[in-house]
Order: C-alpha cells, then structure tokens, then sequence
C-alpha cells in the first residue's frame, strides 16, 4: 500500500512540472502586476521615512522624494530635544494596548467558549443578543451622550479602553476557534468533577494560543491605531493622547505641531513642518511595521478562519 | 452526559429557574459580554430619540422639546440627506465592485505561481497597508499629492504639465477615494479568496491537467466557477452593508475642506462634523438613525438572499 501511493506521486509530479505557453504567460503577467502592486504597497512608506531625513528646505525647492536630496536628521533632533509628548503618547498607547488586550482577550475567549458549548441551551438566545448589536445600532450621537453625560467619561482613558474591549465579529470568530477543540476534553473535566470555569481556564485556554495570537493581535492592533475615540473624547486638557492621536494633530493642527516641540528654543517660522511631520509619523509607526513581518501569519490565519464560516 | 432537567409537566417558570441554577457558571461566563454590550449597545438605543426633538444639552435627551420628524423634513427637503446617501452608496458600489475583481484577479493569478516564496512575500507585503491607521494613509496621500511638494506634483511639473490644486477640486477624490480604498483593502481580499482557492478539491484541477487543459482553461471552468458561491455570498454581505461608510478614511483624507464636500461627504463624516463641529445633535442623530433603520433592512434582504441560495451560510 506505501509503495503504491509513492509511486503514483512520483508519477503525478512531472505533469504538475511541466507548463503549457498559456501558462507560462499567465505567470508573466503575474509577476509584473503582483510586484508592480507589492513596489506601490511599499513605496509611500519608504517616502515619509526619506522626506523625514531631508532638509526643510530641500522639501520646498524640490518636493518630496524618493531619497534624501539633502541629509539631515534636525527633525528628530528636534523631537528628541523635547521628548515629553511622544514619550507620554507612547506611554499612554503602550498601557492601553497592553491592558485592554489582555482583559479583551481573557473575556471574549471566556464568552466564545461557553456560547459553543452545545450544551448550554442559553447559547443561541445569548449570540443573538450579541450578534443584533452589529446590525443596529442607535448610531453615533446617543452613544456619545451616554458616554459623556451618563458615564462621565470624557477626558478618559476609559473611554477609549472600554469601547475596544470587545466586538461580535471577534466573539464569533473566537467561537470558531474553539469549535476545533475537541468536545472530549470537556467532557473529560467534567467526568473528572471540574466545574464549568475550571474547564475552560485550565483545559480550553493551553489549547487555544493560536487563537490568542490571532484575537490578541487584532485587539493590540485596534488599540495601537487608535485615533477615532481620542478625537470623540479627548479633549485638549488630556495632556497624552494615545500615538496615533497625536500623530493625526501634529498634521493637521499647526498648534500641535508647535507643541510637540515646545521648550526646544525653536523660532517658530523656522519650524520645518514638513520633515517634522514627517518624523513623528516614522517614530509613531515605526514599531508596528517592525513587527509587521513577524506577526502577520497570525492575521492570515484569522482571516482563513473567519472566511471559511463567517 | 445527558442533562435532562426540562420535565414537560412542570410550569415554564420553575424549569426557566432550574436552567439559570443549572447553567450558573456558563451564565457568569458570558455576564461580562452581556454587560457590555448592554451599555455600550442597548443603552444608547432609546437615545435614538433625540432624532425627533429640538435638543437642548443643558435638558438632555428626553427633557428637550418634541418637534415630530421635523429634523428628517428638513434633511429630505435640503437634499442633504439624498447627496450623502448618492455619495455613499456610489461609493460603496465602486469600493465593492472594483475591490472584489483585484482581488479576486490577484488571488487567482498568484494561485498560478509555483514559486512558494515569492507568493508567501507577495502576500504579506500586499498585507501591509491594511495594518496601519488612516491617519498615517492621508499623510501618505499629501506626500503625493500635495500642491507645493507632493511627489506626483513634483513629476507633472518636471514633465512639464500643469498640475491641478487637488485639494482644491472636488472633482478628483471619487478617483483618488477609491484608489486609496484599492490600495488598502486589495492584500486583505487576496488573502480571503486565496484561502477559498487552497481550501478547493485538487482532485479536479490534477484531472484537468492529466486530460490537457491549460492554465485559461483551468481557470475558466474550474477556479472560477469554484469559487462562484463564495464570491455571490461576500457580494451579497457587502450588499447588506451598503449605507456604511468607512469613517475613518474619508474624515482623514478629507477632514473638514468643506470645498470638497459635495463629491466626498457620506453619512459618516456628516453625523460626526454636524455632532462634533456644529453641536447640532438633533439633525446628526436623524441621519445616523435613518442609517440604522435603513441598513438594517437592506441586511435583513441580503441575508434571506443568502438563506435562500445556501443556508450554511446565512447569518441567521
């Protein structure tokens, strides 16, 4: 029986090897557009990091380029001499990810679990009260008067916490996930006595890391590329606001702009906007892109996952 | 293990009670989402009448004077309410349609490529713009667009063209909107619909090839008709989403240039300047709410379109 299968594979192989002309030019074109997608994918971020490093006054006489006309790094000179925003900023998202992640984490598995157990015969009731969330809501100004005028929570971290923590979409998803585990290992707690949460924190969680990694990811993303909650709740009092926040004032507010580098001893017309901006864009993404390549296969199996059965 | 605690002679109320005791743990298990959801999601929901009153912050929602559907009168008659809804519906159309032929396209073609690392490296660079913020999008869009210095500014005028005030002319952001949408959601798709290719049944593909079909064959009448339920499924979904706007992209490439608003604005960025710049709560609140009632029927038809060519799939 081995052999027979060995030898049909070794007789299989030279026809998936050999290529016809059609096939040969549907690689071509492949390779052209899928790299030209892949260069136009990468070139802007490659621009804000070159323009970052040119001088003010090479950006005004020759606009922004591929590379550097004029070397120079005053613009993170600048940054680095008044470094107390970004390092608030970098604070303030770094807490946030971190909290909210891990409490996100911790309850969408802990609901995900119990709402496939088909045991369980509040599930269904349970996942259409959750799922009848995403497909109406009471839109964004009632929401945004519970939160400032019955929650009080403006000019709260909470506010941008809270929101994030969860989302139906992440609670099916990680329900999916659990699906795959087999229903024996609950049984098997149960036939050793183990109550409902002791099953799930000790059996389920061990086994469900590639969900966490996935899950955990989404959640730290949405945490990390905050803006929109911050711009909702924040209000100039909040001296940090999370990176992205403050990265999407320095561009458009010149006030901000200003501030970011106040106490620099920087005559304000002398302000090189532009590399400026710039800079803080490069040291507020830096970090995501330089995990990017590390953490991406884990977005690939999340989306396979969800697409499969959504 | 059987649980039968349901006895059918029992009154409802006793066996209800006996399920809540019985099933306390998995209960408490889902408190923390139940909660949750409850503020963050019903609670606002009768809020959901301010739409018909004048409001008054200092009265608050239900203290503030009731003016029937004055608000949506006045939405209907402006021809407010028909710009943004034409604006984001064409929008979406143009997202929707466009975003599914790349990707599908790039899906099929790099199921083609027999190289594994470069399709591995091909989708994760085309991954990459949907991992960073719309902020850091609309910096890269001025990097190229800008008047003064912008790169695609800076190359017209060495070719000696005329480059138009783009930030000045309404005209050009239905292009530049969807290019940028493209750029970002392209990797995203690709990555769906090639995990639809991979998950297919090889058996038919190695028969096509052993009776000689070429590469357009084996596309033309295997991939594609494959993957046909799939496409029509995400195309229905994406349907039912149709008066949902991607806030985010258009409030940060557009912000507040009002000479822009009349190709750009869609209900999202409407609802959160006449909120947040204007105050005036009453009017934004009409036009989100006629967005969730209205989307929320059109999701109510994709889906029973679903349920009707494949239940497996439908939402519920």
């Amino acid at each position: 029986m081995f052999s027979v299968s060995v030898h049909t594979k070794q007789e299989m192989h030279p026809i998936h090897i050999k290529k016809d002309s059609s096939q040969i030019l549907i690689n071509v074109i492949t390779y052209i557009l899928v790299t030209v997608f892949c260069v136009m994918c990468i070139l802007p971020f490659w621009m804000i990091i070159a323009s970052s490093f040119s001088t003010e006054e090479a950006i005004r006489r020759s606009g922004f380029t591929l590379w550097p006309t004029d070397f120079s790094t005053y613009s993170y000179e600048l940054l680095f001499r008044s470094p107390d925003q970004m390092i608030g900023a970098y604070i303030v998202t770094i807490l946030l990810a971190g909290v909210g992640t891990l409490v996100g984490l911790f309850l969408i598995s802990m609901t995900g679990y119990a709402l496939q157990r088909k045991d369980f015969p509040l599930r269904n009731g349970i996942m259409f009260y959750i799922y009848f969330t995403s497909l109406f809501s009471a839109g964004l100004v009632p929401f945004y008067l519970l939160m400032v005028q019955t929650l009080n929570l403006r000019d709260s971290y909470l506010a941008i916490l809270l929101p994030l923590l969860m989302s139906p979409w992440l609670i099916v998803l990680m329900k999916n996930f659990v699906k795959a585990i087999p229903h024996e290992i609950t049984e098997s707690g149960k036939i050793d006595g183990a109550g409902d949460f002791r099953i799930f924190y000790q059996l389920i969680l061990p086994n469900l890391k590639p969900a966490l990694a996935t899950i955990g990811l989404f959640l730290a993303l949405s945490y990390w590329n905050e803006w929109y909650y911050s711009s909702l709740f924040l209000t100039s009092k909040v001296e940090y606001r999370p990176l992205q926040y403050h990265l999407y004032n320095v561009i458009n507010k010149v006030a901000s702009l200003k501030n970011s580098v106040a106490g620099s001893n920087v005559i304000i017309t002398d302000l090189p906007g532009e590399t400026l901006k710039m800079a803080t864009a490069v040291v507020a993404t830096g970090p995501i892109i330089l995990l990017y390549p590390f953490v991406q296969k884990y977005f690939v199996a999340g989306l396979t996952v969800g697409a499969v059965k959504g | 293990m059987q649980k039968s605690i349901v006895n059918p002679r029992k009154p409802a109320r006793r066996s209800a009670w006996r399920t809540l005791v019985q099933y306390r743990t998995l209960i408490f298990m889902c408190l923390p989402a139940i909660i949750f959801f409850f503020i963050f999601s019903y609670m606002p929901m009768p809020g959901a009448y301010i739409a018909f009153t004048n409001f008054q912050y200092n009265k608050g929602i239900f203290a503030s004077p009731f003016v029937g559907l004055k608000n949506f009168q006045f939405l209907f008659i402006s021809g407010q309410l028909g710009l943004l809804l034409r604006n984001t519906v064409l929008y979406n159309i143009a997202f929707i349609v466009l975003g599914n032929v790349v990707q599908l396209a790039f899906a099929i073609l790099l199921n083609e490529v027999t190289n594994k690392i470069y399709k591995k490296s091909a989708q994760s660079i085309m991954f990459l713009p949907y991992f960073i913020s719309d902020v850091l999008v609309s910096l890269l869009v001025y990097n190229l667009l800008n008047f003064d210095f912008g790169f695609v500014s800076h190359i017209v005028r060495s070719l000696g063209g005329e480059m138009p005030k783009v930030y000045q002319n309404a005209g050009a952001w239905p292009f530049i909107i969807v290019l940028v949408n493209l750029w970002k959601s392209t990797g995203y798709g690709t990555v769906v619909y090639f995990a639809a290719i991979t998950g297919m049944d090889s058996s038919m593909m190695e028969a096509a090839q052993i009776d000689g079909a070429n590469a357009w064959q084996r596309i033309k009448y295997i991939t594609l008709p494959t993957l046909k339920p799939t496409v029509i499924i995400l195309f229905l979904f994406a349907i039912g989403g149709i008066l949902k706007g991607n806030f985010g992209l258009f409030y940060n490439l557009v912000g507040n240039n009002a000479m822009l608003f009349n190709t750009t604005d869609i209900i999202e960025t409407y609802v959160y300047r006449s909120m947040m710049n204007s105050f005036n709560f009453s009017q934004s609140s009409a036009v989100g709410l006629f967005q969730s009632v209205v989307g929320f029927f059109i999701v109510l038809g994709a889906n029973a379109f679903v349920k009707h060519l494949d239940p497996d799939y439908a939402l519920f």
